[in-house]
This record gives C-alpha cells, sequence and structure tokens, in this order.
C-alpha cells in the first residue's frame, strides 16, 4: 500500500447520525462506495484512486464506522444520504465509483440528480434483478463462505483479510449483514424500479464485470448496460466480485482512464 | 399445577441417510425426501395421541410450528389447535406458540385465534413466539426487524381483542386501516398468552413486563434458575411478585412399563438436537439481527466453526444428569421430576413425551401412563410446595389487570 497517501478522516452529521468518512488526494472529485460486507479502513484499490483524484471514501450508514440510523429502510434512502453529504460538503458535480452493493447506490444517486454526475462506473453493481440468475443469497452462507464466494483465487482473499479473517471484523460482517437485511431484504439486493430510471442518467458510464463473479450474476451487468443511455461493459478475466481487492491494479487502471478520458 | 402433553410431531421416516449426507435437516434439506402418505399416517395418529390425552385428564396439549425441516411437522399450529377445539372436550390447547414475526396480518391471526377460542368454548391459550431463526427464512420475513414485528403484532392482536371496532392502526411494521373482526374471543379480557424461551434475555424480561408467565423450554436446572432470577427482578420494577403461576418449564420425560424401554425411547431425544442427523447451518438458525446484540459474537463464532454452540447443547448423558431429560417407569420418574420442581418451582409443567422413531404405540402406552399414574401424583408433590397454576391462582391475564400492584412502582 502506497505510505505517500495522507488519508484525513472526519465525522460528517448526516440525517441525524455520524457518517464516517476519508478523503485524501487532489483533483477532479471521485466517490468510491464501498461493497455491502462494509470496507477496510484503506486498500490498494483506494489508495490507487487518491493518487489521481480528490477521492471520497464514506462509510454507508450502517456499515463499518458510520453510525445505524434505525428510520433507514431503503437503499434508496441510503443513496440520499450521499447526496446529502456531498451537498454539505460543497461538491456539485462527481464521478461515482460504486462497488458491488455500492454499485446500486450509485446508480440510484445517479437517477436522483443527473446532472450532478460526471462519470459514473459500476463493478459487479447489485440493484438490478437478473432474467436468468439470482444474487448470491448470503443469509444462507456464513460469513467466510459468502466473502470468500466473491474471490476467483483464495490467494487474493488472503491478501484482503488474511487467510483467516479476525473475529472483530467478522463481527463488523455481521453487522453489515444486519443492516443489508435491514434496507434490502425484499427483494433481495435488486430494485425493481431502477430499471425504469436508467434512462434518466446522463453520465457516460462504464460497467465492469468479473469474469468469475459468484455472488452477482453477469447478466445484471447486460441490464445496466442496455438501460444506461451512455453506457460501455468492460469485463476482468479471473476475476470474482470484489474486482478492487482482487486486482486492485487492474480496476484502478480502468477507472482513472475512463474518469480521465 | 397445570400438567400438559407434548409432542414435535416428528416427520422421522425420511431416509435418514439423505440427511446425514446432506449434513443438515432444517431449512434446506430438500422436501424432495418428504412422503406424504407417511405424512398422513402420522398426522392421523398424532390426533388420536391427542384424543388419550384429553381422556387420560391431562389438563393441556401443548402445540408449537416450525417449517422446512422434519423434526415437527406442524406447519402450522393453528389447523391443529382447530381440529382439537372440536374434537376434545377438556384439555386446554395451548399454543407455544404462534411465531407473530411471521404474520403478514395479525388482525387474521386474531380472528382465528378468536375462533378456536370460540369452538373450544374457551379453552384457548395463546402463546406467542418470535420463531427460530430459520423459520424467517423459510417466510421470507426479515430477521433484522422481529423482536419489533414480534412487539407490535402482540399490540395489535391484544388490541384488536380488546378494543370496541372499528379502528385504526398505525404502525412501523403494520398498518390497518380498518380493524373490526367479527371474531372475538370468547374469552375476557382475552385468552391467556404464554411465552416460551430458550436463551434470550430480552423475551424473559418482556414476558415479566407483560406478567405472562415464561415457558422454560427444555433448559438445565441451573440455566432455569437464571431465568427466574432474571424474571423476578423485572416483575419487582412492574410492582409485583413472580411466583410458581409465572413460570412454566417444558422436560423431555419418556415414560414406559419398563426402565430398558423408557431408556431406549428417551434416547431418540437426541435426535433433533443434530446427534443423528445434524439440524442447521448456524448462520440459519441465527440470521443476522435476529439474536440480541449482546450474543452477537457468541453467535458469530459459532457460524465461523470458532467455539460451541451457545445454545449449550450437550450429550444425552449429560442431559439427564442436568435433569433436561427424563426417562423411567412411572414410579421411578417421580423422585426425578421432584428433583426439578423443588429447585425450579413452576406451576406449568410440560411433558414433551416423544421424539424421533418412537413409535405410535409407545407414545399412546407414555400419555395413558402420564395420566393415569404420573400426573396424579404429580399433583400432590405441587399442591405440597404450593405450585398453583395461573388458573389455580387466578392471575391476572396482562399486568395491567393487575389489582395488586405496589404502589411504590405504580407510582
Amino acid at each position: 500500500m502506497s505510505t505517500d497517501i495522507n488519508w484525513k478522516t472526519s465525522e460528517e452529521p448526516v440525517a441525524g447520525c455520524k457518517m464516517h468518512l476519508m478523503r485524501a488526494g487532489n483533483g477532479a472529485p471521485v466517490l468510491v462506495l464501498h461493497h455491502d460486507i462494509g470496507t477496510l479502513d484503506r486498500t490498494p484499490f483506494y489508495d490507487a484512486l487518491a493518487g489521481k483524484f480528490d477521492t471520497l471514501v464514506p462509510h454507508h450508514p450502517g456499515y463499518s464506522r458510520s453510525e445505524r440510523p434505525d428510520w433507514m429502510r431503503s437503499v434508496r434512502d441510503v443513496a440520499v444520504a450521499h447526496r446529502w453529504l456531498l451537498s454539505q460538503l460543497g461538491i456539485e458535480k462527481i464521478s461515482l465509483v460504486g462497488l458491488g452493493f455500492g454499485g446500486w447506490i450509485a446508480a440510484e444517486m445517479a437517477t436522483m440528480a443527473p446532472s450532478s454526475v460526471d462519470k459514473l462506473v459500476l463493478v459487479g453493481a447489485m440493484g438490478v434483478k437478473s432474467p436468468d440468475e439470482f444474487i448470491l443469497d448470503q443469509a444462507l452462507w456464513n460469513h467466510l463462505e459468502y466473502t470468500r464466494s466473491g474471490f476467483h483465487d483464495m490467494a487474493a482473499y488472503a491478501k484482503a483479510f488474511g487467510e483467516e479473517p479476525s473475529t472483530d471484523l467478522v463481527v463488523e460482517w455481521e453487522i453489515a449483514r444486519e443492516m443489508n437485511f435491514r434496507i434490502a431484504w425484499k427483494p433481495y439486493m435488486y430494485s425493481q424500479t431502477l430499471p425504469h430510471l436508467l434512462g434518466a442518467v446522463r453520465a457516460p458510464a462504464l460497467v465492469v464485470w468479473g469474469d468469475d463473479d459468484k455472488i452477482v450474476p453477469r447478466s445484471a451487468g447486460d441490464i445496466y448496460v442496455k438501460n444506461l443511455p451512455n453506457a460501455q461493459l468492460q469485463m476482468v478475466p479471473a476475476c470474482g466480485h470484489y474486482v478492487d481487492l482482487e486486482k486492485p491494479d487492474e480496476l484502478a487502471r480502468l477507472v482513472t482512464d475512463f474518469i480521465a478520458g | 399445577m397445570h400438567l400438559m402433553y407434548f409432542t414435535e410431531q416428528p416427520m422421522s421416516t425420511y431416509p435418514a441417510q439423505e440427511g446425514l449426507d446432506f449434513g443438515a435437516t432444517a431449512l434446506m434439506f430438500s422436501n424432495k425426501h418428504f412422503d406424504p402418505v407417511s405424512g398422513s399416517r402420522l398426522y392421523n395418529e398424532y390426533i388420536e395421541e391427542y384424543k388419550l390425552a384429553d381422556k387420560v385428564g391431562i389438563d393441556g396439549i401443548m402445540l408449537n410450528e416450525h417449517h422446512n425441516a422434519p423434526f415437527c411437522m406442524q406447519a402450522k399450529a393453528n389447523v391443529f389447535a382447530s381440529i382439537l377445539a372440536a374434537i376434545t372436550e377438556n384439555v386446554k390447547i395451548v399454543m407455544l406458540g404462534n411465531p407473530l414475526p411471521l404474520a403478514e396480518n395479525p388482525v387474521r391471526l386474531a380472528e382465528e385465534l378468536a375462533m378456536i377460542d370460540m369452538i373450544s368454548k374457551g379453552r384457548l391459550v395463546s402463546g406467542f413466539v418470535r420463531g427460530g431463526g430459520q423459520e424467517q427464512l423459510a417466510n421470507g420475513v426479515n430477521p433484522a426487524f422481529n423482536r419489533e414485528r414480534f412487539e407490535e403484532a402482540h399490540e395489535l392482536i391484544t388490541q384488536t381483542w380488546t378494543r370496541e371496532g372499528p379502528f385504526r392502526f398505525e404502525g412501523t411494521h403494520y398498518q390497518h386501516r380498518v380493524v373490526n373482526p367479527w371474531a372475538l374471543p370468547m374469552q375476557k379480557p382475552y385468552p391467556r398468552v404464554w411465552v416460551p424461551g430458550v436463551i434470550s434475555k430480552e423475551t424473559i424480561i418482556w414476558a415479566a413486563q407483560q406478567r405472562y408467565p415464561y415457558i422454560a423450554l427444555n433448559t438445565s436446572i441451573e440455566s432455569t434458575q437464571n431465568i427466574w432470577k432474571i424474571y423476578d427482578e423485572e416483575a419487582e420494577k412492574c410492582g409485583y411478585t413472580a411466583g410458581p403461576e409465572n413460570r412454566g418449564y417444558l422436560q423431555q420425560m419418556h415414560v414406559a412399563e419398563t426402565e430398558e424401554k423408557a431408556l431406549e425411547n428417551a434416547r431418540q431425544f437426541r435426535w433433533m438436537q443434530g446427534e443423528f442427523t445434524g439440524l442447521a447451518h448456524p448462520s440459519w438458525a441465527s440470521p443476522a439481527g435476529y439474536s440480541s446484540p449482546s450474543n452477537r459474537r457468541a453467535f458469530v463464532e459459532f457460524s465461523i466453526g470458532r467455539r460451541e454452540n451457545p445454545r449449550g447443547l450437550t450429550t444425552f448423558e449429560d442431559q439427564v444428569e442436568q435433569g433436561r431429560i427424563i426417562c423411567g417407569t412411572p414410579k421411578s420418574v417421580l423422585p426425578k421430576i421432584r428433583r426439578v420442581l423443588e429447585e425450579t418451582r413452576p406451576s406449568i409443567y410440560a411433558v414433551w413425551g416423544n421424539d424421533g422413531t418412537v413409535s405410535h404405540e409407545d407414545s399412546m402406552s407414555c400419555i395413558r401412563l402420564l395420566g393415569e399414574e404420573v400426573f396424579p401424583a404429580v399433583r400432590e408433590i405441587g399442591k405440597e410446595l404450593g405450585l398453583n397454576s395461573p388458573f389455580e391462582a387466578n392471575a391476572p391475564v396482562h399486568l395491567k389487570y393487575s389489582t395488586d400492584l405496589k404502589t411504590s412502582a405504580a407510582e
């Protein structure tokens, strides 16, 4: 991990609770929206983006270091909380990079305020129903099984979380899972209305998928590409769902080229 | 005392090796192994057993429900309660209970229970439960709101039973613009509500706050005593002193003509606990948000294989030693029952008589021996120990109907 990136942390008051924000780098602003298991404080992917952009990594309300708003009931609520955060920071236009579950949030944000999004990147995004397969039901698997299923190569898993993730980390995953259930239980991890609203998005979109994503079916990516007015699909070979953790350099390069281009 | 008979209604006629190979027999164990022909036979045998329980003078029949698993054939306890309401004469029909969070429409549940109370001529005890973790998954119900839904559905049902309709209910999880069912319970203010449980401190405290009897499900004597400590402390805060009328216990007990037969059949109590067939993946039994936050870390460690089950299941021998399983002849079980009654002082005592592959014939024999020989003697022990049931003590149905609250707490 690059040590010359100086991450600043802050607690931002949003919708009655404290949102944990990590921010580093200079340049065009980029908002990274993390997975349904919460997020590690730093990752090589975040560092790589911070080397090029003013990179913001807020923890979703109810995940990792952010407080849980008990009243929150939908992923659209999370999207509004992130919009609230951006308004409060005085950021009018920003690129969105949504990772997995965070991709769903990014897509919701882009439909809400089309002119405020510079570029949209969705990586193995949840949020839409695939016609032929289902999003993996985490309720049926323990946390180790679920997170392992998101990798193509177990060496990458060990590099991200350790061979045996600490119990503290697994408890954090459990708290994140509880929040997933609170806001995305039924239908599970998708919106029935989002596909009809994607036409509102004005930003160019890059849809990235690991070719061995066992959590979100590839065909969900096709729905995004079909319904977003200006989207292209990019596959990442020999990669699972957590593209940012398994192929951080490759994803950073794709994202950087797309946002800068 | 109030002495009851209970069976999980086991469905043991599936290919056991398939369950062992799959490694679990709840939630995801395929129903391609379910045989409706033997299912029909078993349901009708259970009905015969309940009729016998009524005939031999047992006070109550305890009913429950589970889903997606062979360990319990009742998928809707109200179906059996309805049958018993019509075909039995004297037994109380004790639901322990209806899993409230599974109800999308608690008003409909209130109607069904009112019908059962009227058809049975006022013999319903309407217990409520949260439902196990896998029950939430089997029914597509959000485990993260389990406790909220439990408490809110209870509020809606008791309002439905006691408030003049039509009225409107706008809750967090339930919204009903017109509540006015033309079916109300015969018992007033409403049928007694008992709350069974195993581990959750929150449920014990909640039951004490309502002044509802809490039924400890097959816990060790030590755990049961800890439950009463929590209950009693909360009761004092609410202004009353809890006693045997607030306490129930579910005992695994098989009685037979010989010690050998009793022991052989009692071993079947291990059948659903995983020794023979495996039960549930820990993540199914405790989905995120289902258990109390104070148990979160323990359940997480259990689910990833880093600790033993926090529910504390042990060996058959341990359970016999702890008094959780009793077996023997009508004569030999009495001192063992006395020990449990003396040390935990419940007035509601349910006997879980069989499990697994115990035959219909042996189940019938157990029920007959319980009703004709064991329970009459247990009633005498209960009198000697002052274990008066809620009926005998004429206990209030809910805290708000109390007439004996201590003033300091009422202030």
